[in-house]
């Protein structure tokens, strides 16, 4: 499964936070995470890793990010 | 709110509220500077009382950390309409109460003060405390080989940022939040007097990274912080590895990147704790290495850390002046 979580417009911790929630219901799934500020980026790249996952950011337009997370 | 200080500290008070003056009038002592400073919060835990203490002890630090001695102090408040209509849990007074527990630890009496209505409840004090112009702690007070005390563990911003965010263990990180933050500085002030220490500065909102480089720059040196000797708050360092890091933590370190040298093998989380976002943090001692032993003995004696966490080192060519290692 794959889900798609837009933070876009949240500032921290509201987007880890909404990634670490959803991975606490569904651990094996992958994720697609947008953000717009490095703070953001940084925290919900380092929470990723930190539960065993991979993750591969991609810049997109008007400063968004979007960060391909799934199980390494 | 009816709340006084005990008679020893209000005969310092030669005209004030009680007979409500315009301004309070102070009695000084003879010889000494005065050293002020003033800080505002908002609330970090959820007890309002708490919440009190910890806005005081916050306050009080800046005075401590130059060496001074806290003589008197105003209440500043800012609450929601709401709450000034209708406060049936006492909120205002508990918080004003809770100032007032960390003012009387202080030895500072109680001047005065002023609210104002905010969509935003806020609460600090401006302080004013006494200090011997000859013996302050300064922040250009620095020199190489001067070796670094820490005196109270790191990671209120990111176990702040837990409690909000009603994380997991955050009921015992908001205690942990209460215990550390309400704790105020005089022992670390006594101790900056009975040594005479050069330099110190307490760590608030520019973490222990911004404040450390705040004194490097001023002194024209590099202070290098060992990663592994600093002291953590329980559960900091899972948060921080789990990105529960404030914008303004990540702020501090982006901020303050280019006067920094992270050397290799830092533990990325840990090097996010050191730019972590502080509230009522410990104070930051320079101590001359014959003295560090006594600085040690008597922080422990009157219970607080004593944790030794970097020395101060000659000025870099590259400029940096703060290296994490």
């Amino acid at each position: 499964m794959s889900q798609t979580i837009d933070t876009c417009g949240l500032s921290c911790p509201q987007p880890v936070l909404l990634f670490l929630t959803a991975v606490k219901e569904n651990p094996d799934d992958s994720y697609t995470v947008l953000v717009d500020n490095d703070a953001s980026r940084e925290n919900v790249s380092r929470a990723a890793r930190n539960r065993g996952f991979s993750v591969e950011a991609i810049d997109q337009d008007q400063g968004v990010t979007r960060l391909e997370i799934s199980k390494a | 709110m009816g709340i006084s200080s005990p008679p020893h500290l209000e005969k310092r008070v030669l005209a004030g509220r009680a007979r409500n003056e315009d301004a309070v009038v102070l009695h000084f002592p003879p010889g000494k500077a005065i050293v002020q400073s003033v800080d505002i919060l908002t609330p970090i835990v959820n007890d309002a009382f708490s919440f009190g203490r910890i806005a005081a002890a916050n306050a009080l630090s800046d005075i401590y950390a130059m060496g001074g001695e806290p003589w008197c102090a105003m209440n500043i408040a800012c609450f929601p309409q709401e709450m000034a209509a209708d406060d049936p849990q006492q909120i205002l007074p508990q918080i004003l109460r809770g100032g007032q527990s960390a003012l009387l630890e202080a030895g500072a009496v109680l001047a005065g003060g002023h609210t104002v209505q905010d969509e935003e409840l806020k609460y600090g004090l401006a302080v004013t405390g006494v200090i011997d112009p000859d013996h302050m702690a300064v922040n250009n007070g620095l020199k190489a080989g001067q070796r670094l005390l820490l005196t109270k563990g790191l990671g209120t911003g990111i176990l702040a940022t837990a409690v909000k965010a009603r994380w997991e263990y955050h009921e015992e990180s908001e205690q942990i939040l209460t215990e550390v933050c309400s704790r105020l500085n005089k022992v670390g002030g006594s101790v900056i007097r009975e040594l005479r220490l050069p330099a110190a500065t307490d760590i608030t909102g520019f973490g222990l990274g911004g404040h450390a480089l705040e004194m490097a720059q001023a002194s024209g040196v590099c202070i290098a912080l060992n990663t592994q000797e600093l002291p953590l708050l329980p559960h900091a360092l899972d948060y921080a590895r789990d990105g529960l890091i404030p914008s303004g933590s990540h702020l501090n370190r982006n901020y303050w990147s280019c006067s920094t040298l992270v050397e290799a093998g830092v533990d990325e989380a840990l090097e996010s704790i050191v730019f972590d976002t502080q509230t009522s943090g410990g104070l930051l001692l320079a101590v001359p290495p014959e003295l560090l032993d006594e600085a040690r003995s008597l922080l422990q004696q009157g219970g607080d850390m004593a944790c030794e966490v970097g020395e101060v080192l000659p000025p870099r060519e590259d400029g940096k002046a703060l290296l994490l290692r």
